[in-house]
């Protein structure tokens, strides 16, 4: 689905990331761990195509997106779900949902189905999107990536600064996202969680993919994974 | 009583000319994120259309009243496509450097045609008389631009909060990297929302050709009390834009009954209250940190 190569980036003469390469099949949901300042954030807005300053080889499903603007990306099916939730105050919560336009050759879930599953955003339909809570936004953001039919979800910390009840809630979302056939990249802090929704994990730090783990790893090694990210 | 009735009357009349300038100002600024000190000239050119569109070519006011926007669209679409654009990376203050100096050649553009001397316009036939308001009567063509006024506006406000494209306009003007990142390629949206604002601004000066003295810097004189408009109403908000637009005309107009002298500094005084008390104006958002 997502295959990454060579891929860099710069902040004008500071090098953000350095020759990241990582793959994301089809279907399954990978996360990229790493401390604050590893470049995670970084990593995504140039897969989205909001960095600038970047080289090397993104491909969607096959496709060369690299040199492609973000909204070319977003209608080949990549679906953003930004750290701040991408909320607008001027838009209500089902005007959130009818933003986005479909990608190409995608049906997008239904509102009805989407209603369904997150039955919050029915209730508050009406509603500004920044007078949700932070997890409702949360789940907002999500919602809409998947009305516009993406295939590949881009997450930048769904869970960040969110209570236990409301991450069990965003975890069950990203896993109805898997079972129904997504596939999600996601970034995370929280590797406990992490290891609760996600296939595999790549360990970012300092702009390299340093390791990649499977579930069982980051369980044996999560007291080590938590000191390396400084929690 | 009836002395204040018309005032209020004379300013709400004022106050369609200002909402409907500061609503294309705001709609600009909003999307592009230019301050479009050229607002006034377009004004000014929209009047002038009218005056030639009648003088040239005999063609009557309601023609103009649909030709010179389109004209003046056109035009946006040309300005957009070829000057603003290019400024869009740059500082705000490039883009407010461009409108001004359009504004100054525009301007002496029309002056060297028509010189500095207003130029006569009468109203459509169907409005020459008055209209009896129970209190007063009131001339009929100033009724029918209050009128004309606020059904364009709150057509204006339904496009915007009603539509798909009222949806995207406002997605994009809140937050244009996200937008784009949603699928909506906002450049293209740009072009024809700036033209968009050229033309309400050409619509004004239609309005205004039989009542207001028709020279080239009718619209420097008006642009400065809309761009204070725009900043009581909240920078970038269109709802508050219209509604600064009729309550600063009505608080000159009445300001004009009991304090001439101060008329035109009220519209500032009121202006920096608003902006104490609600630094984002009356209907503006805060600037979100970071």
């Amino acid at each position: 689905m997502l295959r990454v190569d060579g891929l860099s980036a710069w902040y004008g003469a500071a090098q953000a990331l350095r020759d990241v390469a990582l793959e994301v099949r089809g279907g399954e949901v990978v996360t990229i761990v790493g401390r604050n300042g590893a470049g995670k954030t970084t990593l995504l807005r140039c897969l989205m195509g909001l960095h600038k300053q970047q080289r090397g080889t993104v491909e969607l499903a096959g496709t060369d997106v690299a040199r492609l603007p973000a909204h070319k990306r977003a209608r080949l099916g990549m679906g953003w779900v930004p750290d701040d939730r991408g909320t607008y105050s001027s838009l209500s919560v089902a005007e959130h949902l009818a933003l986005p336009p479909r990608a190409a050759g995608a049906a997008g879930w239904s509102l009805d189905r989407l209603y369904e599953t997150f039955p919050m955003l029915a209730e508050r339909r009406a509603v500004a999107g920044t007078q949700l809570s932070g997890g409702e936004q949360q789940i907002l953001a999500i919602a809409r990536a998947l009305r516009s039919g993406a295939r590949l979800l881009l997450c930048d910390e769904p869970t960040e600064g969110l209570a236990p009840v409301v991450v069990e809630r965003i975890g069950a979302a990203l896993r109805e996202v898997k079972q129904q056939g997504g596939t999600v990249l996601l970034i995370e802090q929280n590797v406990r969680f992490a290891s609760t929704v996600a296939d595999r994990h790549y360990l970012l730090a300092q702009g390299r993919v340093v390791e990649s783990l499977d579930n069982a790893q980051v369980r044996s090694r999560e007291r080590e994974l938590l000191t390396h990210l400084g929690i | 009583m009836v002395d204040l009735l018309q005032q209020v009357f004379n300013g709400l009349v004022s106050g369609s000319f200002y909402a409907l300038l500061a609503l294309g100002l705001a709609v600009i600024f909003g999307m592009l994120g230019v301050v479009n000190f050229a607002h006034g000239a377009f004004y000014m050119l929209g009047a002038f259309g009218t005056y030639v569109l009648l003088d040239s070519w005999g063609l009557n006011f309601w023609l103009a009243l649909a030709v010179v926007p389109a004209a003046l669209f056109v035009l946006g679409l040309v300005l957009e496509r070829t000057l603003v654009h290019r400024l869009r990376e740059l500082d705000a203050l490039y883009g407010f450097l461009l409108t001004f100096g359009l504004t100054l050649i525009l301007q002496d553009l029309v002056r060297r045609e028509y010189g500095v001397q207003s130029q006569p316009y009468q109203p459509p036939s169907q409005l020459s008389g008055s209209v009896d308001l129970g209190l007063f009567d009131y001339p009929a063509y100033q009724v029918f631009v209050l009128v004309f006024s606020v059904v364009t506006c709150v057509g204006v406000w339904l496009l915007f909060t009603r539509t798909r494209v009222g949806v995207v306009v406002r997605a994009a003007t809140e937050r244009a990297e996200l937008t784009r990142a949603l699928g909506i390629d906002v450049g293209r949206w740009v072009t024809p929302v700036f033209a968009f604002g050229v033309a309400l601004a050409g619509l004004a000066g239609v309005l205004a050709a039989p009542m207001r003295a028709i020279t080239p810097l009718m619209g420097a004189d008006l642009i400065i009390v809309v761009f204070a408009v725009v900043v009581i109403g909240g920078l970038g908000s269109i709802f508050g834009s219209v509604v600064a637009g009729f309550l600063v005309g009505m608080l000159q107009a009445v300001a004009n009954l009991y304090i001439p002298s101060l008329s035109q500094v009220l519209v500032f005084v009121l202006m920096a209250v608003v902006l104490l008390w609600r630094p984002a104006g009356l209907f503006g958002r805060e600037e979100r940190v970071a």
